[in-house]
């Protein structure tokens, strides 16, 4: 038996820096150190666990979407441990929404082989979190979703998906898409020795002529929503600051009274 | 005037307030038109019909509690295209945002997530959003097909606008996805008798600096004695300290409440990512240089273990 394990990661802005919007009001990537959502690190945690788990020949190909850069986020997942890499990179893609995202997804996966796609919950610069539940829309399989347990036997995908109200055990047969949290498992970093493997990995490129999307399809001007304005958020004005001398707690309680809190 | 198509979130029929401020914003555009499923459904009507709801669709069917998510897509869709309304709501749960972008594939429109407030356009409902971390607002409008779009707790107050309410049998027919994810076990969380953490009205929460699982207790005496939930940072979380159902910031909850109190948080920008948009903030911590004191409205600087407890007290003796 063999199980084919396709990982969606995504090249994201690092969080830390200054992010903002370019002049058509999509993501700036220029001005920003990009690199792999650390949501997606614990995507190919999962994959490389169940890989390890399994008496079945495991391959594990990650797969992402976006600009050149993007193969960064590519070469981090293939030195934690994946198999192979398909960068889908294509001038068209620029500004791409989720539902545009999730039609190049599914149809890069389709062209791979898969028995199981492995997403993280959400990326941490859109954090919409709807990518995985549309890859299976539109794949047409189960969707077994924010997993914060994962598992794979004779075929099966089993999972706990810990909600607001109760924690749920989640079956499924393959193929199937899986997403799983930061619950799921530390993500491990990758040796010397799988820095140095990465290198001779295979990465592909593909573009939407090899997936046979047309432009109009994706991209800004294919995306079904539209951002009219991004403001950068005022400042919050300076707030009381005092330092505790035996007090505090008082002060506090008295400031909350005089906003109604109490 | 339009219809508007507010998907309610209830347990056993109790219609969570999430749901309640969906029909405020609902009113803006349109008519509210619920669609309640599962167990219950029916009940929901009387606490709709209060805030606003024209009408309610409601189907029960096993296949909502013992298959996950694809079900609800399969009733939405029947009721979307039963109504035919000018525009889709949908809570911002883990649970409601996979509903609604399921449903927007199929019906070809486009969706929007994490909503923060929702007025009408002259060309679409306009939807606000909070994003990087809280530091932009954008306005986006769907261009394409029935605008789906999911709200965060917390954007809209609950307002009593009397409807009619009348009871509607939704007929729904499942397709061969919807028994794709079988639910083979549930296990409901214990119930803390606290507010829900997205829902509520005060928010405090705790970080690295209480130090120990056991410290938790003064957290939630503060938070008790306020009517609050207890939130917690990720250092506390990945510390065992406190539930990660609890954790406020990027990969928890995102909260919006009236008042948000930080005690022993530094306020990373992970941190500030869940909590940035609250109306009021108050921080306590030692250190005088923590960045969450660029966010407050009110700090102390100093032990969390003199002025928590010594606020908890002045909580009480006040309320009396």
């Amino acid at each position: 038996m063999s199980l084919r394990i396709v990982v969606t990661v995504k090249y994201v802005p690092d969080a830390t820096g200054d992010r903002h919007f370019a002049d058509d009001l999509t993501v700036d990537r220029d001005d920003v150190d990009g690199l792999l959502s650390e949501l997606d690190e614990y995507a190919v945690e999962q994959a490389l666990q169940i890989s390890e788990n399994s008496d079945d020949d495991v391959e594990i190909t990650v797969l992402t979407v976006g600009p050149e850069d993007a193969k960064d986020a590519l070469r981090k997942a293939l030195s934690m441990g994946a198999d192979k890499a398909i960068h889908v990179e294509d001038d068209d893609l620029h500004g791409t929404d989720a539902i545009g995202t999730s039609l190049v997804l599914a149809k890069a996966i389709e062209k791979a082989g898969y028995d199981l796609v492995i997403s993280g919950m959400a990326s941490t610069d859109g954090t919409g979190g709807v990518v995985p539940a549309l890859v299976a829309e539109r794949l047409g399989v189960p969707q077994v979703t924010l997993l914060s347990e994962v598992s794979v036997e004779d075929g099966t995908v089993k999972g706990r998906r810990d909600g607001d109200a109760a924690s749920e055990q989640l079956e499924a047969s393959l193929p199937a898409v899986v997403s799983v949290t930061d619950q799921s498992g530390e993500a491990r970093y990758p040796s010397f020795k799988g820095i140095m493997a990465a290198k001779k990995k295979p990465v592909e490129s593909w573009d939407l002529s090899d997936l046979d999307i047309e432009a109009e399809e994706v991209g800004l001007d294919g995306a079904w929503t539209k951002v009219d304005s991004a403001a950068e958020r005022p400042a919050r004005t300076a707030g009381t600051i005092v330092k505790d001398e035996g007090e505090g707690g008082k002060q506090l309680a008295e400031f909350l009274a005089s906003q109604k809190f109490i | 005037m339009a219809e508007v198509l507010v998907y309610v979130d209830h347990v056993d029929g109790a219609v969570r307030k999430p749901t309640l401020e969906l029909l405020t914003l609902a009113r803006r555009i349109g008519e509210p038109v619920a669609v309640a499923l599962g167990s219950g459904a029916e009940n929901t009507a009387a606490a709709l019909a209060e805030h606003g709801a024209v009408k309610v669709l409601t189907h029960d069917a096993s296949e909502y509690a013992d298959y996950l998510v694809v079900p609800k897509v399969d009733a939405l869709q029947a009721a979307v295209e039963a109504v035919s309304p000018a525009a889709v709501l949908v809570s911002s749960s883990a649970e409601g945002k996979e509903i609604a972008a399921r449903l927007a594939l199929r019906i070809g429109s486009g969706i929007i997530t994490d909503a923060v407030d929702l007025e009408a356009g002259d060309e679409g409902p306009v939807a606000t959003q909070s994003v990087f971390a809280a530091s932009f607002t954008t306005k986006s409008r769907v261009i394409k097909g029935t605008p789906v779009i999911t709200v965060k707790p917390n954007s809209a107050a609950v307002e009593a606008a009397p409807a009619a309410g009348a009871v509607e049998a939704l007929s729904v027919s499942f397709g061969e996805l919807a028994t794709g994810t079988k639910v083979t076990g549930r296990t409901p969380r214990e119930s803390t008798g606290r507010p829900e953490l997205t829902e509520a009205a005060i928010v405090v929460s705790g970080g690295r600096g209480v130090n120990g699982a056991e410290n938790f207790a003064i957290i939630e005496a503060l938070a008790d004695s306020l009517g609050a939930a207890v939130g917690a940072s990720r250092a506390a979380v990945d510390a065992g300290w406190y539930p990660h159902t609890n954790q406020v910031g990027q990969t928890g909850k995102s909260v919006s409440p009236q008042l948000y109190i930080a005690n022993g948080i530094s306020g990373a920008i992970q941190h500030r990512a869940g909590m940035q948009t609250s109306k009021t903030i108050v921080a306590v911590n030692k250190d005088p240089e923590a960045p969450i004191f660029d966010l407050v409205d009110y700090g102390v600087v100093g032990d969390l273990f003199d002025v928590v407890p010594q606020l908890t007290e002045e909580i009480k003796a006040r309320k009396g």
